[in-house]
């Protein structure tokens, strides 16, 4: 008797973990909406979305140019880190010797633990000059903040893609090459696909970090709230019109910066269901297996 | 009687540990031969000596001769990935792609630089009936390999490794992980296969050995202790030990 009052107990602490997280999460979500609401109500939904004005001083709240600048420089980003950390992951596990892979990939986790005011310090002082007298304008742009992100992107989505490679049991590798495969054919042919919905989840985390960026994308991007006519001129993520207003921001404009986050939000599920359906849609159309 | 493989003092080394003792071997043409022994005497090794599959391990190491026509395969001009086109591997655990039946047979072609789409279709074909497995799977030749049973899928890697029209095939105990009537679909493969090809298994199983091969070879312990007519091992074998083993003494 006493042996199943435990189990109920231990069952409902459980119980109770899981749950308490989910409900953290609503309450940070409700309040984000509920807050956030009025200043849509005000400005109207098509007008805040798409609406190209940013002025706070005359009550324009048009977020537009913000989500083209958080998706650009997502996008740019992932552009330079997707090959590069997929090549790099290919490289350590199956190409790189075991002394090698064992300085290499601590190396590279490091660079996910170095916090990110870090490194928007360090394009503040190399990357922004450095982009000034070599392409040309002030230096603070969409591209310079893409560079930033590819960096802090790149180690989350090598190693797991990396994870994901080294999972693909053995013996797809020694079919391969049993039937006078090269190993890159090898790689390329059955370990990376083997290893695509993996890969595929490595994105989207990388994605997640690059999209909810705040501190290093407000130190390099200029944060301009206009849509940039290049990838040299400066823009404003999402993010960094929350991060940069909120410490004045009152009544309407208060609330169109919790409106602000209600955007951010919905395009990262957006996203999110994007590439979950991309990946479902892989398993379902080959049929049972992996690939 | 002309023999495609001579293994002459072929000892192999994984760092330290000394495998294969001075192994000497013939494999003769078109025919199929038998590797048996209890296990942990390096038969397994000894089959991926042959197409250079034990290169993967860095520690791996090997002397002695090796001569696959009369030239040694370890020799710096011969290219691994060239060797394995010429001696196929059938392994132990059933193992396609994770990509259709199709695309799981082409796979050779493909790698060895062949698109060419009615080549490949009836290469994929002639393949698929040359194991046995085309009319089982003809009208679903798109679907995954992964749907097959296991049976089926390992006639699909034999299938597969046809498909490169390499001389020999060597197979890993290939019906270990099948159940009795897959093994004798395999067994009856192998016996059309030999007309064209030659054939090295390694098996556990003593009525397999009988059934399929004309020769065999008794391992133990890193060491070829007799090797000879298949017939002439399990009927009057010569050395107590051989004896002790087909007859389940130990092993």
């Amino acid at each position: 008797m006493a042996r199943n009052w435990e189990e109920y107990i231990i069952e409902k602490i459980l119980l109770l973990a899981a749950i308490s997280s989910v409900i953290i999460i609503l309450l940070i979500i409700g309040f984000v909406v509920a807050q956030g609401l009025p200043a849509i109500q005000f400005t109207g939904f098509i007008n805040f979305i798409f609406g190209m004005n940013w002025n706070p001083e005359y009550n324009l709240y048009g977020v537009f140019p913000m989500i083209v600048g958080s998706l650009g420089i997502m996008a740019l980003a992932l552009l330079f880190a997707v090959p590069l950390s997929i090549l790099g992951a290919m490289f350590l596990a199956e190409v790189a010797p075991r002394a090698m892979r064992r300085i290499l990939r601590p190396t590279i986790q490091t660079l996910a633990g170095i916090p990110s005011v870090i490194y928007g310090f360090f394009g503040l002082i190399v990357l922004v000059p450095f982009m000034r007298v070599h392409f040309g304008g002030s230096g603070f742009s969409m591209l310079t903040a893409s560079i930033i992100l590819t960096v802090m992107v790149l180690p989350t989505i090598l190693t797991i893609s990396e994870d994901a490679l080294k999972s693909i049991p053995l013996e797809y590798k020694e079919a391969s090459l049993a039937l006078g495969a090269t190993h890159w054919q090898t790689i390329k042919n059955v370990i990376f696909p083997a290893a695509i919905p993996g890969v595929i989840t490595a994105i989207i985390l990388g994605m997640g970090r690059a999209i909810g960026e705040t501190m290093a994308v407000i130190m390099v991007a200029g944060n301009v709230p206009v849509i940039p006519g290049s990838i040299l001129e400066p823009v404003r993520a999402l993010t960094s019109n929350i991060a940069l207003e909120m410490g004045y921001a009152v009544g309407i404009h208060y609330n169109a910066l919790f409106a602000t986050g209600i955007v951010l939000l919905g395009l990262i599920i957006f996203l999110l269901v994007i590439a979950n359906y991309i990946n479902y849609k892989r398993r379902v159309t080959i049929g049972g297996g992996y690939l | 009687m002309e023999n495609i493989f001579e293994v002459k003092d072929l000892n192999t080394y994984f760092g330290d540990s000394h495998i294969l003792k001075g192994v000497n071997l013939s494999v003769p043409k078109n025919e199929v031969t038998s590797v048996i022994g209890p296990s942990g005497t390096g038969k397994s090794v000894f089959l991926r000596t042959l197409n250079r599959m034990n290169d993967v391990i860095s520690t791996f190491r090997k002397e002695g001769d090796i001569l696959l026509d009369g030239q040694e395969i370890y020799d710096p001009k011969i290219d691994a990935v060239d060797l394995r086109k010429r001696v196929g591997m059938v392994f132990q655990k059933p193992n396609p792609f994770p990509k259709s039946i199709f695309e799981n047979v082409a796979y050779g072609m493909r790698v060895h630089g062949d698109n060419n789409k009615k080549r490949l279709q009836e290469k994929v074909e002639s393949s698929l009936k040359g194991a046995a497995l085309w009319n089982e799977v003809k009208d679903k030749i798109d679907e995954s390999a992964m749907s097959l049973s296991g049976g089926q899928q390992q006639r699909l890697c034999i299938a597969r490794t046809i498909a490169v029209e390499p001389e020999v095939i060597l197979m890993d105990e290939p019906c270990s992980a099948l159940d009795p009537i897959s093994t004798t679909k395999i067994e009856d493969l192998i016996h059309q296969l030999k007309n064209d090809f030659t054939i090295v298994i390694v098996t556990h199983n003593m009525q397999q050995a009988t059934r399929v091969s004309k020769y065999t070879a008794f391992f133990l312990e890193g060491k070829v202790v007799e090797k000879g007519l298949t017939d002439k091992i399990f009927i009057e074998p010569e050395d107590k030990r051989t004896e002790d083993y087909i007859t389940g003494r130990f092993g």
